[in-house]
């Protein structure tokens, strides 16, 4: 084997070695997506985050443009307060909405914004004033049962008069 | 009795006696890997025989590991009705462990064993005894630029295993079953994280990598100049760095994925 032919062939190896590097940051990981474009934080409270994590999407019309950064506990309010970080890009009017929604039926949660209709646009470090929790389940089905609970009771009391 | 335990006790102190050899070993190793670098040659033509020549073994076995991900893991997510997430089981298991893991495996029987086999020969032949009377010191000729070349050698082969893995787990799961494509990779690229899985794995693979050549070199250059000898090392080599990989993996993800559930 010539000194030549390896120095090519550890060539091809080490380049393709490093392409699939790349390509698993880039395929796989999408190193591309997020991490160059321009971003702005905007925060939202909410009552029950239910199963939102870190890095979860956030959706507008279903397109993806931003994630959650940051999720802390507000000690004064008693609610969670999500850091949303938003491609600039993507503008949204300051009474835009915010709603914790689930992909599928066992999907991951996701935040949903829906824009409203003021001209003034959401700046970097703005607040969002309307939003909507997560839906627990078990609450749903306490409040479904509940409210069987008084329909019955309302019927028995019929049935005697 | 007491001869078992008089054995027991020469087990114990050999064992450690070892140890100590093998660690002022790695620190003269590195010491004097200066050669390995200045001399870069002798180095590509480990990387050539240490990663070149385990490419086939490596691509081959990465495709089939993926395709059968891809089989196993759809079987299970269909049943519940959530077979889209199949990219991401494939492309999380391969990066965090299986590519790390599974290449290290077979770098250390393809590529660990014929090292110790080469040294330990060039050991038995005095090839190395000859080179210390030429005033060149064998551990930075020979030793040194075995281990770098395998240190480099290991990280790019682990992960041209997880991208061919992955290609597999696509021609598994998109060409054949009929995952729909769209959903495969957005999937996986919303779940896998540069720094925390892919870089993760790389830092695996390349502790990995350090630690099957150590091993291999070690046994070679320690190995008895016998036939006999070399046979032994080569096995202690392929059984030693295996169970390193192993326990090592243990460590290593008990101290990477386990930081809260960061995703």
């Amino acid at each position: 084997m010539n000194r030549s032919t390896i120095d090519l062939w550890v060539g091809i190896f080490v380049a393709i070695g490093l392409g699939a590097l790349l390509f698993l940051a880039l395929k796989v990981g999408n190193l591309a997506s997020f991490s160059t474009a321009q971003t702005y934080q905007v925060q939202a409270k909410f009552a029950n985050i239910g199963g939102l994590k870190v890095r979860a999407p956030v959706k507008s019309a279903g397109v993806v443009v931003g994630r959650v950064a940051e999720i802390h506990f507000d000690n004064e309010s008693y609610e969670a307060v999500a850091t949303l970080t938003l491609e600039a890009s993507y503008k949204f009017p300051h009474d835009t909405s915010a709603k914790i929604l689930t992909s599928g039926l066992l999907g991951d949660n996701y935040i949903g914004l829906e824009a409203g209709g003021n001209s003034a646009m959401l700046k970097d470090g703005d607040k969002l004033r309307i939003t909507q929790s997560a839906v627990v389940l078990e609450n749903l089905i306490s409040q479904f049962l509940f409210s069987k609970a008084a329909e019955s009771a309302d019927d028995k009391g019929k049935g005697a008069k | 009795m007491r001869d078992a335990l008089t054995h027991l006790g020469a087990a114990v102190t050999a064992g450690v006696w070892r140890l100590g050899y093998a660690s002022r070993f790695f620190g003269y190793l590195l010491w004097h890997s200066g050669t390995a670098f200045r001399r870069f040659r002798l180095t590509l033509r480990e990387i050539y025989f240490a990663g070149v020549l385990s490419l086939i073994i490596i691509l081959v076995s990465g495709l089939f590991v993926g395709m059968v991900l891809g089989l196993q893991g759809y079987e299970t997510l269909q049943r519940y009705g959530s077979s889209e997430a199949l990219g991401v089981l494939v492309a999380l298991s391969l990066v965090r462990e299986l590519g790390p893991v599974v290449a290290g495996l077979l770098f250390a029987s393809r590529a660990g064993s014929a090292i110790t086999a080469e040294i330990g020969l060039m050991k038995a032949t005095e090839q190395l005894s000859a080179m210390e009377m030429m005033a060149v010191d064998p551990v930075a000729r020979v030793v040194a630029p075995r281990f770098w070349g395998g240190v480099i050698s290991m990280p790019l082969l682990a992960a041209l295993f997880s991208a061919m893995g992955i290609f597999g787990g696509y021609l598994v799961g998109v060409v054949l079953i009929g995952v729909d494509e769209g959903a495969f990779w957005s999937q996986m690229q919303a779940a896998v994280d540069v720094r925390n899985d892919i870089l993760n794995g790389v830092i695996k693979s390349a502790v990995f990598g350090v630690a099957v050549t150590f091993i291999a070199v070690f046994e070679g250059y320690d190995a008895t100049p016998t036939a006999e000898g070399v046979s032994g090392a080569t096995t202690r080599t392929v059984v030693t760095s295996s169970l390193a990989i192993l326990a090592l993996d243990f460590v290593l993800t008990a101290l990477m994925f386990t930081g809260g559930n960061a995703k």
